[in-house]
């Protein structure tokens, strides 16, 4: 479903299936968000969607800027959020974000090269049972170790086949 | 913010500040209670004509009883009671606000714009600050100078919101706004693009109410005196009307006091081989204007007119309304008509080439860089407006050339391009573009002089203005607006065919141009009406006031143009627009 980028017509679909007006205008950035493979919201659709809306471009800017989950910027395809809350620590969540780190070759806040990986911190998804967790899309991965990572990132590789 | 609930203005409220019963309208600010009795209170981010903030933190004052401090710029009194502003502990977290600000502003002062005017160095200096407490984290950031009008230096800003506040609710512009949060915040157009690809305009109000070095406009003085110094060149200057009324303020004389004879000696000293008046070319305005208006009402041409004398007001109209073009005057605007006039009738008269003559602008606006720029402003083969200049630039040559202003003797505009009419000086405010043109076509349409010449209902500041006209029987509906945020509302009215006016004027900056970006610093809505009242009092103290009546426009009609809207007149003194809409 996810594409490159979108078109302005299907913005403008995104825009009528979130409610069509202001109040919804997060569901809508986060839906055109969602759709977009590289996970992020691009200028040209902001601007359809600050036209539709009649919000400057401007104050759209500071809103797509404000919220941490919002991006303006190309991320990964797959955007691996690692738990650093205390009980994930407790289960060597460090130990799991370090070898991401090495494994991927990037830092966190950072895009591989192949725009295929992006790594970031999130706080407390309430699986503390299952620590270390990381979180990829909707899912959640838990039980983690290094075999499992690796199988993890192998699979989403040739998902995106 | 300022919370407004269950507020009555009606009602009074008495609050003690440092022991000093004050009585204010409920919903007064502390801070401006604090003024009634004669205590400033210091802050980087409040200006009287703009929303409140509260983001720069230096206006602390101290609850007397809690002891808690409170910022004095968003609080009001009705829930203030007892307010200390000069305690101890006042003074100290006030200084620590401002060290904090320091440590994150560059302390080049020495090599900055705003050396010497600006606000946080006098507040430093206020609060005898004499080393950095903190280490610096500030980080530089590259200029913006891509553009011929301003510059955003943003390693010097210190986020205190008013350039936004201008940008978005005065003028509705939205060119640049915030961006990010914590120490990521930060003012920014939108997706960090360069001004040049944003709705700006260039009208310079966010330059006017920024504090620091962080908005200035494109400092072009250098090239006027590498021009005074050429002698190939012949160098002329023009001066707008709103420039007479303002640059004394840089010379201590009092607000809006009229400057013109000083101002005048002074650019004859700086070394102009003539000093010509802008007041003269909006005469000439008048009448390309006039007649074209009435072109318009009679064959059915587009309806309103608007006018097209202020550049930020154009490139608003390009940039944002881009199908009410045809609405828009065809007209240059007075800078630029006297540029065309300069390097053709006045340039072969005189016997100087073309590309000798060298055209310098004073005025009080930064979007003039921009439209003197233009490469269609170049009917006399060559650009015909060099450099301009704002207000301020002025001020800091006279400075440079050692000249005491206030000491200058009064001394005479050159003729003939320096010959202007009390019509013309008005157009430097508010609805005195609309009130010259009247003045005109009056006379022109009904062959009668009018009864009076003081058509009061175009004056005043209002954000829009309307009137009838009776054209001794013929009416004519007209509307006057200045700042973009009114202009809009008529733009609107326009494109929804609700606006049954003949004619429009519109400024781009609020009051018009006495209010413009290149006006000295610290302008303030009562200051603009100083300036306003200046002009009207320069428009009655000239015998002449009638621009069709100014024997030097109508020996260049008869010499040169031969009548208003001729095939000469729409070369040098018409224009077309575009649409400069993003795509």
């Amino acid at each position: 479903m996810a594409t490159e980028t979108l078109s302005r017509e299907r913005v403008l679909e995104i825009i009528e299936e979130c409610g069509g007006d202001k109040e919804h205008l997060l569901s809508i950035l986060i839906e055109i968000q969602r759709e977009c493979r590289r996970n992020y919201i691009n200028e040209a659709s902001a601007r359809v969607v600050a036209e539709k809306l009649d919000i400057p471009l401007v104050q759209l800017y500071d809103i797509l800027t404000f919220y941490a989950m919002l991006e303006t910027k190309p991320r990964g395809r797959y955007i691996i959020e690692v738990c650093n809350n205390a009980p994930c620590y407790i289960s060597k969540s460090h130990v799991m974000a370090k070898f991401l780190r090495k494994e991927l070759g990037i830092n966190f806040g950072e895009t591989t090269p192949d725009g295929m990986f992006s790594l970031q911190y999130m706080p407390c998804v309430g699986a503390c049972n299952i620590g270390p967790v990381i979180k990829i899309g909707d899912k959640v991965y838990g039980n983690l170790n290094e075999e499992r990572i690796r199988k993890i990132l192998k699979e989403l590789r040739e998902n995106a086949q | 913010m300022v919370t407004s609930m269950h507020i009555d203005p009606n009602k009074m409220v008495t609050i003690k500040i440092d022991g000093i019963p004050v009585t204010v309208p409920s919903g007064t600010t502390i801070m401006e209670a604090a003024r009634k009795i004669g205590i400033k209170i210091p802050s980087l981010c409040h200006h009287p004509d703009l929303g409140v903030r509260a983001f720069c933190r230096v206006c602390l004052v101290e609850d007397s009883h809690s002891r808690r401090l409170k910022t004095a710029c968003n609080n009001l009194v009705d829930e203030a009671g007892d307010i200390t502003t000069n305690s101890p502990k006042v003074r100290k977290a006030r200084k620590t606000v401002l060290e904090l600000l320091l440590a994150n502003h560059p302390q080049d002062c020495l090599h900055c714009e705003r050396n010497g005017k600006c606000e946080l160095q006098t507040l430093a200096a206020e609060y005898n600050i004499r080393g950095n407490i903190f280490d610096p984290v500030w980080k530089p950031v590259p200029k913006e100078m891509s553009n011929p009008s301003l510059v955003r230096d943003m390693t010097k800003c210190v986020r205190c919101g008013r350039c936004v506040e201008a940008c978005q609710a005065i003028q509705t512009t939205n060119a640049i706004g915030y961006s990010g949060r914590s120490t990521d915040f930060k003012i920014t157009t939108a997706f960090e693009k360069p001004l040049s690809e944003s709705p700006c305009v260039y009208c310079g109000q966010c330059v006017a109410v920024c504090p620091v070095g962080a908005l200035y406009e494109k400092d072009d003085t250098q090239r006027v005196w590498d021009a005074l110094d050429n002698k190939d060149k012949f160098v002329v200057v023009q001066t707008a009307p709103a420039v007479r009324v303002a640059i004394g303020e840089e010379f201590g004389m009092a607000r809006g006091a009229i400057a013109t004879g000083k101002m005048v000696a002074a650019l004859r000293r700086l070394g102009f081989d003539k000093v010509f008046d802008t007041d003269f070319s909006a005469d000439l305005t008048i009448m390309e204007e006039g007649y074209e208006l009435i072109d318009r009402i009679k064959n059915g041409g587009t309806l309103p007119m608007i006018t097209s004398c202020s550049p930020g007001w154009i490139n608003f109209v390009e940039k944002t309304y881009p199908d009410l073009l045809p609405h828009v005057s065809s007209c240059k605007s007075p800078q630029q008509m006297f540029g065309a006039i300069a390097k053709t009738y006045y340039a072969d008269k005189m016997g100087i080439p073309r590309d000798k003559m060298f055209v310098v602008s004073i005025m009080p606006c930064i979007a003039k860089k921009y439209e003197c720029q233009r490469p269609e402003m170049n009917s006399s083969g060559y650009q015909d407006v060099d450099v301009v200049l704002t207000t301020r630039e002025l001020a800091k040559m006279i400075r440079m050339a050692g000249l005491d202003f206030n000491f200058l003797p009064e001394e005479e505009f050159d003729h003939p391009l320096g010959l202007g009419s009390g019509a013309g000086a008005i157009f430097g405010t508010s609805g005195g573009g609309m009130e010259a043109a009247i003045r005109t076509v009056y006379e022109v349409v009904t062959g009668k002089e009018p009864q009076s010449l003081d058509f009061t209902a175009c004056r005043g500041h209002e954000g829009i203005k309307e009137a009838t006209l009776d054209l001794d029987g013929m009416p004519v509906k007209v509307a006057i607006t200045n700042g973009l945020k009114n202009a809009r509302v008529l733009m609107d009215k326009i494109r929804a065919g609700e606006a049954d006016y003949h004619f429009i004027e519109v400024m781009c900056c609020p009051g018009g141009c006495v209010g413009g970006g290149g006006q000295p610093f610290r302008t303030t809505a009562a200051i603009r009406e100083h300036r306003m009242d200046g002009l009207y009092k320069v428009d009655k103290s000239l015998p002449l006031r009638q621009s069709h009546k100014n024997p030097d426009i109508q020996t260049l009609y008869s010499e040169f143009l031969k009548e208003p809207n001729s095939h000469l007149a729409h070369e040098l003194l018409h224009t077309h627009y575009q649409d400069r809409s993003a795509k």
